[in-house]
């Protein structure tokens, strides 16, 4: 009888162990690109915390706004003092799911198209988000990749008239991250 | 036999538990990364409070062209359009050598004013792990006076054309909205008219700025002379206007009582009084060009 528990015990955790396959980076990459006739701009993070739950499909992004780096350094000093307000938002935060995880295999390598879905919060503002992207079991670890489109406007985010020009009303988010298996008990 | 019947039961409620959770516990997971230090920016939105230097500095590889105008007096009245007829003009360009060190130089309508100067951060405001209260920066300027002499019967000497300023800039960015620097300051001319003049002036400035919106602040700056012949003679400098930034522009406006654009000259030589309306409106335009890249 206690044999018995014991086992269904030790079963039972090992089948958690399993089925919890949580994944972490805190070296995250998101790109994002304003394109117009006036002004290309260009900021990149190479500092992005994110985590991913294989057995849920949950994932979370933190992203730390005064860690994007730009070209031009009035026009990071602009990014944090007047655009986002790094001040008063510090972080965009993302927690959401992937639509089709329980298709991906983690023991065998591959690439799998999968789809995103959850809530953004950056400068204070959430709105909900859905984009296509791809999920890639590598040498153990999990390689995600996403482009999508925000705008601006959405999240509070006035532009005034004088660069209006400068600025595009929807700008390019590309994020790429390398998640490495947390090792739990 | 019960455990038996109820640990699937709670095997299952312990699963429905982690799932709710499961989101905000990846959130924690995440932990609060902030860097270990951080250090504060835009303390103020250009290189100058209202006349003087601020603490900022042009970023390594940015030039900016800065062009500076103060008109006539406003209580000139009507015939001369309160002042706008006349216009001391001073342009200048200064270069980010490095994010500590800034070179710059100028030249201006008043006394036909060359000037350089070196702007150096000593002390960079920051918190968390490295926590500095303040900002400081040393600035040292020279202006050569390049107006023909009026006496030649004499024997004038180049150096006599010098002026020095020697300052350091204490600033803090108290939050998002408020600044607020002290500039101690040295003037030093070579030559003066008159043998009591002084030399060497001991002035104290105060300014700050405060946000009105994202892109708009109103700023204020006084000069104090300390008590001797100049501080008799002349009076302290007092300017107030405002910053507004459009991009890769800013715009000063402002009110003054100095006519003299550059620290060598308007620190010691401001003769004007606010209550009799001897005010001068002026403007600052600032362009940045970022030349080196990150």
């Amino acid at each position: 009888m206690k044999i018995r528990i014991i086992a269904l015990i030790i079963i039972s955790m090992t089948i958690q162990g399993i089925m919890a396959q949580k994944y972490m980076t805190k070296t995250g990459k998101i790109r994002f690109y304003s394109d117009t006739p006036m002004e290309k701009i260009e900021a990149v993070n190479h500092q992005v915390n994110s985590a991913l739950d294989l057995s849920t499909g949950q994932i979370v992004f933190k992203v730390l706004m005064k860690s994007f780096e730009f070209e031009k350094a009035l026009m990071q000093e602009h990014f944090n003092e007047n655009y986002v307000e790094s001040d008063k938002f510090p972080n965009a935060v993302f927690k959401g799911s992937v639509i089709g995880f329980q298709t991906i295999d983690i023991t065998k390598e591959g690439k799998y198209k999968v789809e995103v879905e959850g809530d953004l919060t950056i400068h204070g503002k959430t709105n909900k988000v859905k984009t296509a992207g791809t999920l890639e079991v590598k040498g153990g670890k999990i390689l995600a990749h996403a482009i999508f489109e925000v705008k601006p406007k959405d999240y509070g985010i006035s532009i005034p008239t004088a660069v209006v020009k400068q600025i595009a009303e929807t700008i390019e988010v590309t994020v790429d991250a390398t998640y490495d298996k947390m090792n739990q008990l | 036999m019960n455990l038996m019947k109820r640990l699937p039961v709670i095997l299952l409620l312990a699963g429905l538990v982690q799932g709710v959770s499961a989101q905000d516990d990846l959130m924690n997971m995440l932990g609060d990364d902030k860097p270990a230090t951080e250090y504060t920016y835009a303390t103020f939105k250009t290189t100058r409070v209202v006349l003087n230097h601020s603490i900022q500095s042009p970023a390594k590889g940015d030039l900016l062209f800065i062009i500076s105008h103060h008109f006539g007096r406003l209580n000139q009245g009507a015939y001369d359009l309160f002042g706008l007829d006349q216009a001391t003009i001073r342009f200048g360009l200064e270069y980010g050598i490095s994010d500590r060190l800034a070179i710059g130089i100028g030249r201006s309508t008043y006394k036909k004013l060359y000037d350089g100067f070196v702007k150096f951060k000593l002390l960079q405001q920051s918190s968390g792990e490295k926590n500095m209260p303040v900002s400081i920066s040393y600035f040292g300027s020279m202006g050569i006076n390049s107006l023909k002499w009026e006496n030649t019967d004499r024997v004038n000497y180049f150096s006599s054309r010098l002026s020095f300023v020697h300052q350091l800039l204490i600033a803090r960015k108290f939050n998002s909205s408020f600044s607020l620097q002290l500039t101690p300051t040295i003037v030093h001319r070579n030559f003066v008219p008159l043998k009591e003049d002084q030399n060497t002036v001991f002035a104290m400035g105060a300014g700050g700025r405060l946000k009105l919106t994202q892109r708009m602040s109103v700023n204020a700056e006084y000069f104090y002379l300390l008590p001797g012949k100049t501080a008799d003679e002349f009076d302290n400098s007092l300017s107030i206007g405002f910053d507004i930034e459009t991009g890769g522009h800013v715009f000063q406006l402002f009110f003054t009582n100095s006519v003299p654009i550059n620290e060598n000259a308007f620190i010691t030589e401001t003769q004007g009084d606010w209550l009799k309306g001897d005010i001068y409106f002026g403007f600052n335009i600032t362009r940045t060009f970022t030349l080196g890249r990150k």
